[in-house]
């Protein structure tokens, strides 16, 4: 294989990994909730999208784009039911409260689908392939990685451009004020969790095209996830992509080097970055 | 009329109570400043007229409907905007996303638009791409200003708008607020600067210790009464 193709199958393969952290990012962003749940909600949500594939016999592009809403509203409603509860100067609640919450999450998936391994389908396109020249890259790894680019940029609109994405940036500089401005922060949040829940279906959608995945999953999607926005530096959406694709660039290094080494290989990245920018590649302030 | 009225109105911060039965009332039109020594309660007052620091739902009358229990987000839809210590601009925010983001989600009819805070404060309008926290003391406060008169409220309360300025830029901030009264805003001003209070209200309100000890139009009231009721005695 040509490092080139390493390259690019790490790229793609980050792309994934940026998906899976830029909920985790949007979340953190505007209320500094570190949700441990997060990787335990996408798989929450590739099992939906089966779900509906193999119940309403599917197209399984079109299930996940039904899940989206659903899944939005799942976000809003665990947001505004459970979460805001937690928010508060301590932060011990959330983390114990979202902790929870992944052990109710992968019992229920176990309860309800078994702890078999499961795959979602999209077959001609799993096996399809680009050829430029030399290089060959999968049809769905280039999906993944252009709905990460297009998810990445949706978000940096909503934040930059929108009044809403104005809301959640001043919510998150100081939310007391933001109430004198007629904000409502509890509402601003269940709607920031509802449009992370819409990118976790997103991701749940390629996760699940990619491999097989079962309930218990979760947690090493949330780790990859983490390590993702915190090399990218907390709080740059564009950074978390970075971290993502250079994880993914290392484990498909490691790969090549030895099959046993891919996700060692991301992990060392990950250390080497906080070795040399313990703030990550591009921190949101210099403070 | 009378436009707000706070009644008996006490205040805590946990077991510390930093407001012992405040009777206060602001009629259409007019201008009140509270003022008073550090500590006297004058913040306080303010967070909870604007619901900040939930009340008694009857120890606050706006309109003669009772907003005491009412959450910031509500009083201010209510009408009443808050210029607070501190500014307090969003670090995140440009100049012009900080003035916007005072309307959020919400058309209100009324004099005060963008261009209307630009002219109010022409600088604003050549810095309005800044980063609001890059701005000058005086300049902030403008934005913080502006920014409360965006929901075009019919009460503007302004905690400590002079704290930390040059007296020539205070002089500048000042100077915007017959605008701001003809437009129909009715203004509580909470100030230390005693001479600054006289000049713009119409009835001043003196505080200590969480009390009122002295009220009445500036032109009733003598220095030595205004300083023994800041200091708690007489000055001579």
């Amino acid at each position: 294989m040509s490092w080139l193709n390493i390259v690019i199958q790490g790229v793609t393969l980050g792309g994934l990994y940026a998906l899976f952290a830029a909920g985790l990012s949007l979340v953190f962003g505007i209320m500094r909730l570190v949700n441990l749940a997060h990787g335990d909600l996408i798989v929450l949500a590739a099992f939906l999208i089966l779900g509906l594939v193999t119940a309403l016999g599917l197209n399984p592009f079109l299930a996940a784009l039904v899940a989206i809403p659903i899944m939005f509203g799942f976000g809003w409603l665990l947001q505004a039911q459970l979460l805001n509860r937690t928010l508060g100067p301590d932060i011990l609640p959330p983390l114990l409260v979202t902790f929870g919450l992944s052990i109710v999450i992968q019992n229920a998936l176990l309860e309800g689908f078994s702890a078999d391994s499961r795959r979602i389908t999209v077959s001609p396109l799993e096996s399809a392939t680009l050829a430029l020249g030399p290089i060959h890259i999968g049809v769905m790894p280039l999906l993944t990685l252009l709905s990460s680019v297009v998810v990445i940029v949706s978000l940096n609109q909503l934040f930059y451009r929108t009044s809403l994405g104005r809301a959640f940036r001043a919510t998150s500089d100081d939310r007391v004020t933001a109430g004198l401005m007629g904000i409502r922060p509890d509402r601003i949040f269940s709607v920031a969790t509802g449009i992370a829940m819409i990118v976790v279906t997103i991701a749940a959608f390629y996760l699940g095209t990619r491999a097989n995945f079962d309930p218990t999953i979760g947690p090493a999607r949330l780790i990859y996830a983490f390590e993702a926005v915190i090399i990218g530096g907390l709080g740059s959406l564009w950074g978390t992509l970075a971290g993502g694709i250079i994880i993914g660039v290392a484990q498909a290094f490691g790969a090549a080097v030895n099959p046993e080494w891919q996700i060692l290989a991301g992990h060392v990245a990950f250390l080497a970055v906080l070795l040399f920018k313990p703030r990550g590649l591009f921190p949101r302030s210099a403070e | 009329m009378t436009l707000l009225e706070t009644r008996a109105l006490t205040a805590s911060y946990g077991d510390f109570q930093a407001l012992f039965g405040i009777d206060m009332t602001l009629d259409a039109g007019e201008t009140v400043a509270v003022v008073g020594a550090n500590g006297a309660g004058k913040t306080t007052l303010m967070r909870s007229i604007a619901g900040v620091l939930r009340n008694g739902s009857d120890q606050i009358r706006f309109d003669n409907e009772p907003i005491g229990a009412l959450p910031a987000p509500e009083v201010v839809e209510r009408g009443i905007a808050m210029v607070p210590e501190g500014r307090r601009l969003f670090p995140s925010l440009s100049v012009e996303e900080n003035l916007l983001i005072g309307k959020y989600g919400r058309a209100i009819e009324g004099p005060w638009s963008l261009n209307a805070i630009y002219d109010l404060f022409p600088i604003l309008r050549d810095r309005r791409n800044s980063p609001g926290t890059a701005l000058s003391g005086g300049q902030q406060q403008m934005v913080a200003i502006g920014r409360a008169l965006m929901s075009n409220p019919r009460v503007l309360l302004c905690d400590e708008i002079s704290l930390g300025l040059a007296p020539i830029v205070i002089r500048d901030i000042y100077a915007a607020f017959p605008r701001i009264r003809a437009s129909g805003a009715s203004v509580v001003v909470v100030e230390q600067d005693i001479g600054q209070a006289l000049r713009v209200a119409d009835r001043i309100y003196c505080l200590m210790e969480g009390r009122v000890t002295l009220e009445g139009p500036p032109s009733a009231l003598s220095r030595e009464a205004i300083h023994a009721a800041y200091f708690g005695a007489s000055r001579s």
